[in-house]
């Protein structure tokens, strides 16, 4: 029994099936790498997961609760955070009060009319978020107004704004895309860091193979909407049928 | 400097000790600029709560309500109903100008906030406008239509009814009339002090309060995200919904406010106050003075008032004493230059005053004061090469 | 039956002027995506041209008639238009016409007017938030309606409609129903086939001009069409001269309904951001039928049966229609996805 389990998910627009079928178990404390070509559903099965899309037929049970037709909120709620492609952030306010709103809705749940209290009194609530703050490496840019920082700086933020909330499973849409060789290092370093200091679990979807081999424990490969392999990284690698997903695409 | 991103407790007291000398000196520092006399100061105290207030919706969560006026008129009907009705005291009337505004405000925020961005805006308008064209019709019995809702002779009043058979009695605190005035000889000024404004003046400050405490508290961060991004709060666990309608029914309860105490100070209603024209001047005020900010909404309020009293009343013959030192020939030219933006034509100023802002200052009045504070500020810094400065920006106070 | 298309008739005259205000707000949205709340006055400046041009045509010369004494014993004054003395009967029909005749002065004052404000004013905020467009243009729309009344003053002007298209037409007997059912002004009539050739004009002309082609394009994707090399921002400067004129020449025939006044593009201006909502933003055939569509349930809404069983429902029918449309179909009735939406 996985913390993340998908059954016979389809999803289709108009004429395209999306998604064919897709079974996937996340154990839990694991890294799982959704991989797979460009259009290959990766994203649309993400979106399953957050509420954002309904799969036509099919189940997504997480943790015991089902996540289909709930909303995002709710979801959050549950226990499961996610971090964009294109980083999402409020860029009109600070660094520190973006973690602050995140450790507030952790804390508070989906709706709490707070109005009279300020924010300065709320210790608690702004100690664990430099403590998070910390842990990605943003505490001396605590007072920036996030839209000034740089594109890999808004991406810790968003990542940092999701672990407040202490999630029990964190979807990461391609943590590392359109950064450079070594600022995705970088980024490898602090989600293993995270791996090894929080024991959550993490599903990732990635082009980059090199990230994925030095992340995951297990990986599917999604390919015209189904999966076609789920396995161990050391499996994957000299796998036939990846090698002919990708063809020509990277080296495996 | 970590604590830059929150303002402390000793700025925030600092900003009400000096709210509140302002406010309740209005008499004698608006008396030299001939604004102060009580009527005037009345409507500048009612429209700043009613400008603070819509700033709470829209200066922090960024929806932009064209339909605010028709809490402000709910509020009075309702404030001239309890007058005619109960008593003269005013307390009655404006709880229940409160309560029904902040009712209607939760019905037509429940609906309209199912969309945002203009579609929002177009749905208050058209839920003012239904609420303004009813009044004039259907609703007659409730508003007595185009003459507008008055206090009789032969009202019920069932608390105080009578006292004074033949005479309209006066809208009253506990006894005290709203029209009791004191006038006091100063530097060859009359300074008023009039309680209608006192009173006014000690709910404005509360209103005030109540906001700064808003702005600074969880609730005012989270409005201040949803207008930031929206989205990223769903994800994050945020239920948007209850907390934009509490914004809304929170401002339309500030409208209702005002709008009672308008009843109050004079005791009458008429349809004309949720006219969508009247949405638009609370819009006005509040982009004027600075949208989001704490001071703004009120000085904003303050200025649209001032110029629509002090320029309305300007006329030919006030215009020809003023350019009276001139040589008669172009005495004459300059009256005739400054005619058409004066006295009727003060819309025409007003107009241009607002494109004027909406160009070079985007963010209102204040955010003038800012950047002339910055400059000084910074011309000091340099001075004594102290270069250490915060990338945060404080939202302005 | 008969009593259901003199309804749907008597909508047509607003629904035309709906129409045609909110086909000129559309284009403007749709190409420069700019929410404009000077429309309104677009359209009260080109029913002002209709006065302006009844004034200079009315121009009277005053002679002093010695024979005919008046009452007072003073002699009477023949006045006598400077047109009619010019051009004779070419005058007196000239000023008999001066309401169709001021489209004339409309289209180049309105493509002037129009040019001016986009290049003096809105360019200026095409990257601005939507909040600021609408608060400048808002000012705008006080300033121009505040000139206007400075040199109108502010009551209401008549413009006569030509005296031979002054009279009804009794449309029931031509479609067989019974004498008097559907009497209709002709005037009423002309406005709205005028309205239709313009809204035709404008479609075709979108549809099958190069010019109209690359501004449709540029209203789906602007910048890709920027990318393409093509001068996007002259076509869009050219665009609005064109809305301008269309919104001005709808107010000039327009005034032998409702005589102009300063405020009237207030008024209208606010019916038809309903209209254009309901339409869907961006949407042009969305924006001609709720134009018309809105103009008839308008005039049902004020039918004594139905006002009978809800009373006050013509106040605030627009309204009411743009609240359901709104919550039921978000996007409007031809809308597109994403438009305005931030």
């Amino acid at each position: 029994m996985g913390i993340l389990e998908v059954q016979n998910v389809n999803k289709r627009f108009g004429g395209l099936q999306a998604l064919d079928n897709v079974n996937l178990d996340v154990e839990e404390g694991s890294i799982h790498a959704i991989i797979g070509p460009n259009g290959a559903g990766k994203s649309t099965l993400l979106n399953c997961f957050v509420g954002r899309l309904v799969p036509d037929t099919g189940t997504v049970m997480f943790n015991g609760n089902s996540l289909l037709g709930i909303k995002p909120h709710e979801i959050n709620q549950l226990g499961v955070s996610r971090v964009f492609q294109t980083p999402e952030i409020f860029t009109d306010l600070s660094v520190l009060e973006n973690v602050m709103i995140a450790t507030f809705a952790h804390r508070d749940g989906a709706f709490k009319l707070n109005a009279i209290d300020p924010v300065r009194k709320e210790v608690d609530i702004r100690d664990h978020a430099e403590a998070t703050l910390l842990d990605v490496g943003l505490q001396d840019k605590r007072n920036m107004v996030a839209s000034s920082m740089s594109r890999g700086d808004k991406r810790r933020l968003e990542m940092a704004m999701c672990l407040s909330q202490d999630p029990k499973l964190l979807l990461l849409d391609e943590p590392t895309a359109g950064m450079a060789r070594a600022d995705t290092n970088r980024t490898i370093d602090l989600l293993k860091e995270l791996a090894e200091k929080r024991k959550l679990t993490k599903v990732i979807i990635e082009h980059d193979m090199h990230v994925v081999f030095s992340l995951a424990q297990k990986i599917s490969v999604l390919a015209q909407g189904h999966v076609i392999v789920e396995d161990t990284p050391e499996n994957i690698k000299g796998h036939p049928k990846v090698r002919e997903a990708y063809l020509g695409e990277a080296q495996v | 400097m970590t604590n830059a991103i929150f303002p402390s407790k000793a700025n925030d007291r600092l900003l009400m000790i000096f709210f509140i000398i302002v406010v309740l000196a209005g008499p004698i520092i608006l008396a030299p600029f001939g604004a102060g006399y009580p009527d005037l100061l009345q409507r500048f105290a009612i429209f700043g709560i009613f400008a603070i207030g819509f700033n709470i919706l829209f200066g922090l969560t960024g929806y932009l309500s064209f339909g605010h006026a028709a809490f402000l008129g709910v509020g009075s009907y309702s404030a001239v109903w309890m007058l005619k009705l109960l008593s003269m005291n005013v307390i009655p009337a404006i709880i229940l100008g409160v309560v029904i505004s902040g009712l209607f405000a939760l019905v037509i925020g429940y609906v309209s906030l199912r969309r945002s961005g203009i579609y929002f805006s177009i749905l208050t308008l058209a839920f003012a406008q239904m609420s303004y064209n009813l009044a004039y019709s259907v609703f007659t019995p409730i508003t007595n239509g185009e003459t507008g809702l008055q206090i009789l002779l032969d009202d019920p009043r069932v608390l105080d009814g009578g006292t004074k058979p033949g005479e309209l009695p006066l809208t009253n605190l506990f006894g005290i009339p709203m029209n009791a005035t004191q006038k006091v000889e100063f530097l060859g000024m009359t300074l008023q002090f009039n309680f209608g404004f006192y009173f006014c003046a000690v709910i404005l400050i509360l209103a005030f309060y109540l906001s700064l405490r808003i702005f600074r508290s969880p609730f005012g961060l989270m409005l201040r995200a949803v207008k930031t991004n929206q989205n990223r709060l769903n994800y994050t666990g945020v239920n948007t919904r209850p907390y934009t309608l509490a914004a809304f029914v929170i401002s339309g309860m500030y409208a209702g406010l005002a709008g009672s105490l308008l009843a109050s100070m004079d005791p009458l209603a008429g349809a004309e106050r949720m006219q969508w024209t009247a949405s638009g001047e609370v819009v006005l005020m509040v982009i004027l003075g600075g949208a989001g900010t704490l001071l703004g909404p009120v000085l904003g309020a303050g200025f649209i008032k001032y110029f629509e009293n002090i320029f309305s009343k300007i006329n030919d013959n006030v215009l020809h004493s003023w350019f009276a030192f001139m040589p008669d020939g172009l005495e004459n030219v300059m009256v005739t230059l400054v005619h058409p933006f004066v006295g009727k034509g003060w819309h025409l100023t007003l107009g241009l005053l607002f494109m004027a802002i909406v160009i070079f200052l985007p963010g209102g009045l204040m955010e003038g004061f800012n950047r002339i504070w910055r400059k000084i500020t910074s011309k000091r810094e340099t001075a004594t090469s102290d270069t250490s400065s915060d990338a945060a920006s404080t939202p302005a106070e | 039956m008969d009593a259901i298309l003199l309804q749907i008739l008597n909508g047509l005259d607003k629904g035309s002027a709906y129409a045609l205000i909110a086909l000129g707000l559309t284009l403007i949205f749709g190409t420069l995506g700019v929410v404009n709340f000077a429309h309104g006055a677009l359209f009260m400046i080109g029913a002002f041209c209709a006065v302006v041009l009844q004034k200079i045509l009315t121009l009277q010369k005053v002679v002093l008639d010695n024979e005919n004494l008046t009452a007072w014993g003073t002699p009477s004054e023949i006045k006598t238009p400077y047109a009619e003395i010019w051009f004779g009967d070419f005058g007196a029909k000239l000023i008999d016409y001066s309401v169709p005749v001021s489209i004339l002065l409309a289209i180049p004052v309105m493509l002037i007017v129009g040019f001016t404000m986009e290049r003096g004013l809105i360019k200026h905020f095409y990257k601005r938030p939507h909040a600021d467009q609408i608060l400048v243009t808002f000012g705008l729309a006080i300033v121009l309606q505040e000139i206007v009344k400075a040199f109108f003053g502010a009551n209401p002007i008549p413009q006569p409609a030509p005296e031979a298209l002054r009279s009804s037409v009794d449309i029931g007997v031509m479609l067989g129903f019974a004498e008097n059912a559907i009497i209709y002004p002709v005037w009423r009539l002309i406005y709205f086939v005028f309205a239709a050739l313009i809204i035709g004009a404008v479609f075709a002309f979108l549809q099958f001009t190069t010019f109209g082609m690359v501004v449709r394009a540029g209203m789906a994707d602007r910048e890709t069409v920027g990318l393409l090399g093509i001068n996007i921002d002259r076509r869009f400067t050219l665009m609005f001269g064109l809305a301008a004129a269309v919104t001005g020449v709808a107010g000039v025939m327009y005034t032998p309904i409702l005589p102009p006044n300063y405020h009237m593009g207030m008024d209208f201006l606010v019916l038809c951001f309903v209209v254009v909502v309901v339409g869907g933003m961006g949407s042009l055939p969305g924006a001609v039928a709720a134009g018309f569509l809105l103009g008839i349930l308008e005039s049902f809404a004020s039918m004594n049966e139905i006002k009978s069983i809800l009373p006050g429902i013509d106040q605030i029918i627009i309204y009411l229609v743009a609240v359901v449309i709104l919550l039921t179909r978000p996007r409007g009735l031809l809308g597109r996805k994403g438009v305005m939406e931030e």
